[in-house]
């Protein structure tokens, strides 16, 4: 056996879960360390969970790399694997590979505002930049965050969201599409927050995640607010089975031939544009 | 230039001495016209005219399902192993259109980040070729993509001379086989029948399509909402098996397996299909590639117009595979003249 093979892109390594919570009936969180040294990951990328004898699945980091000695994911059960994994907790093991994918492009957003667009789940990749930006709050302009979510039932990162609405440096923004009986916010679509919030579009980046359906609503709102296309950040969903740009799964319906694990799965939307679903 | 002579009365006692050394995989007859690599180990079952195997040659270089990993969950914390079983094998008689199959993966594989279970397999296969001198059938459309003439990615070339093989060495490996087995060297007279073969395949071998190919691409960047792919995603039923049969194919799946006893198990390679339904679907119901129509103007377009931008190359080697095995007749040659006559 060469040390080619033991050390491949497909080398599992070794991440112990250091704490779980239940965040919503349908979301977990993980707090996972890897035994063999740091993720060293970047803002918006992404890793693959090996179940042993279940199976292997892309999902977002969630937690900024700023956050030093562990990473965290947030997994929604909506398949065979994440149904999985949402039996597992605190001690339990996983294989991971990874990270993989092209940030979010921190280096460029760097002295501009930002209005961040997350949309139910889409918080989840979208907090491993937010959290990045807040804790490099003096490299960047005005801050907005616009959150989306169905119920407040469904709202992930609750008691992190509160410290984002204390604080002085960032404008946040929350709508649900359908309200409780105790919810004093808003109600309605993430596009009906868009039009109130004043910015300059020349100088803005406007990041968007949540799921497929949302995109063009939201970026037909940017577009009125005359955000120019290649500000625009998406990260798009795809699943994605190796990584590496080969299986051939994440490939997107686009001239350009793009593999979302290799060249996304982040996105400026005039790179995207033309695929026939975002 | 390096050529050397094996008369046909030697090729038994070079397949079996070749067989001592290693595994020997040729072409044999199934019957009702159908034919597959298989395990030799003489020449008298070996099909020297055939229309390409039922599948292509890359199921020796990248299995229909490789274990990659073995794990164990039985100790405290689980633990894995990378597993690579590659021995050493001579593929005998791959033609022109087969091998430069192989060339497209082996590009597709040594991209970084590489993959090395396909590149360390690879290095164990020793490749025979066997030249066509005239087309296996119709549906072939080797001379559009002009892979019916040898360039390269092979260690020993053969074509016929009628009584005798002129062989081509070339590589190192394959030199010092040709020494060991005592081949001799080619003569002048050997090198201009040589000639004459080419010389007779151009006269053959004609543009199946009728359009330079030089212009592939640009009819799929223009044809891209053209009619064919609705006509084409009608007939389609999904079955996959054009992508199975392709040479140049090599999209995957990967699966876990436990054993019976719960505690162990492995991690595997699989083929899979950008035909089937559910290849691009994602947890949660959404379908990127939902339509039929759509799944064939992809699989159409990894051939003709994605691979040119990334790799310089058509991963289309015209040996007509997919339109043999259609069950719905959907031909690859009547499918790229329909869209030339909307397109150009």
């Amino acid at each position: 056996m060469t040390e080619e093979i033991k050390n491949s892109n497909w080398k599992l390594r070794k991440g112990k879960i250091i704490a779980a919570k239940q965040m919503t009936a349908a979301e977990k969180w993980f707090d996972i360390k890897l035994e063999d040294g740091s993720l060293d990951h970047e803002p918006g990328q992404f890793v693959q969970v090996e179940l042993y004898g279940v199976g292997e699945a892309p999902i977002s980091i969630c937690s900024s790399p700023t956050k030093r000695g562990s990473f965290e994911l947030t997994v929604r059960s909506a398949g065979r694997l994440t149904a999985a994994m949402h039996k597992l907790g605190e001690g339990d093991y996983v294989g991971i590979r990874g990270p993989f994918g092209r940030p979010f492009p921190v280096k460029v957003m760097a002295g501009n505002d930002l209005l961040f667009v997350a949309g139910g789940l889409g918080i989840a990749p979208l907090r491993s930049l937010i959290n990045y930006v807040m804790d490099n709050r003096k490299e960047f302009g005005k801050v907005d965050i616009l959150l989306g979510c169905r119920t407040p039932a469904d709202m992930l990162f609750g008691s992190e969201i509160g410290t984002w609405q204390k604080r002085l440096d960032v404008n946040f923004l929350c709508t649900v599409d359908r309200g409780a009986p105790d919810w004093r916010g808003n109600v309605g679509l993430i596009t009906t927050l868009i039009p109130g919030v004043t910015l300059q579009p020349e100088r803005t980046f406007a990041v968007v995640v949540g799921p497929p359906v949302m995109y063009k609503f939201v970026i037909a709102e940017l577009l009125k607010k005359s955000v120019p296309e290649r500000q625009i950040v998406l990260s798009l969903e795809r699943h994605m089975k190796c990584g590496m740009g080969k299986c051939g799964h994440c490939q997107i319906d686009h001239p350009k031939n793009y593999y979302c694990c290799k060249d996304g799965p982040t996105f400026t939307y005039d790179e995207v544009k033309e695929s026939k679903k975002l | 230039m390096n050529y050397h002579i094996l008369r046909h009365d030697e090729l038994d006692g070079f397949i079996k001495k070749l067989s001592k050394k290693m595994k020997v995989a040729a072409p044999v007859p199934l019957g009702a016209g159908n034919f597959a690599f298989q395990e030799v180990s003489g020449a008298s079952g070996i099909a020297l005219q055939y229309t390409p195997t039922v599948l292509p040659p890359k199921k020796y270089f990248m299995p229909q399902r490789e274990k990659m990993l073995d794990f164990d969950l039985s100790g405290a914390q689980p633990s894995d192993k990378a597993v690579l079983d590659a021995p050493e094998l001579a593929v005998f008689g791959v033609h022109t259109c087969d091998i430069a199959g192989i060339q497209c993966l082996n590009m597709v594989f040594s991209e970084r980040p590489r993959d090395y279970n396909y590149l360390l397999r690879k290095d164990k296969v020793f490749l025979i070729g066997l030249e066509c001198t005239v087309y296996c059938d119709d549906k072939a459309s080797c001379a559009l993509v002009n892979s019916h003439l040898p360039s390269g990615g092979y260690d020993l070339f053969l074509t016929d001379l009628g009584g005798r093989f002129i062989v081509h060495v070339n590589t190192q490996k394959a030199e010092e086989l040709v020494e060991e087995f005592g081949l001799a060297k080619a003569e002048a007279a050997d090198m201009s029948a040589l000639e004459k073969v080419r010389e007779a395949k151009r006269a053959v071998f004609r543009n199946e399509i009728g359009v330079d190919a030089r212009k592939l691409p640009e009819m799929f960047a223009k044809g891209a909402k053209s009619k064919v792919w609705e006509e084409v995603g009608k007939r389609c039923v999904s079955c996959g098996n054009c992508t199975t049969v392709c040479p140049t194919c090599y999209c995957f799946d990967m699966a876990d397996t436990i054993n019976l006893d719960m505690k162990t198990g492995s991690r595997t390679r699989t083929w899979d299909s950008c035909q089937f339904e559910t290849f691009a679907a994602v947890a949660g119901g959404e379908n990127f590639r939902e339509e039929r129509a759509d799944r064939q103007r992809h699989r159409y377009s990894r051939k003709f117009k994605f691979p040119l931008d990334k790799f310089y190359r058509f991963f289309c080697t015209g040996c007509g595979r997919c339109t043999r095995t259609c069950m719905a007749e959907i031909s690859l040659k009547e499918t790229l003249k329909t869209l030339a006559k909307e397109t150009v």
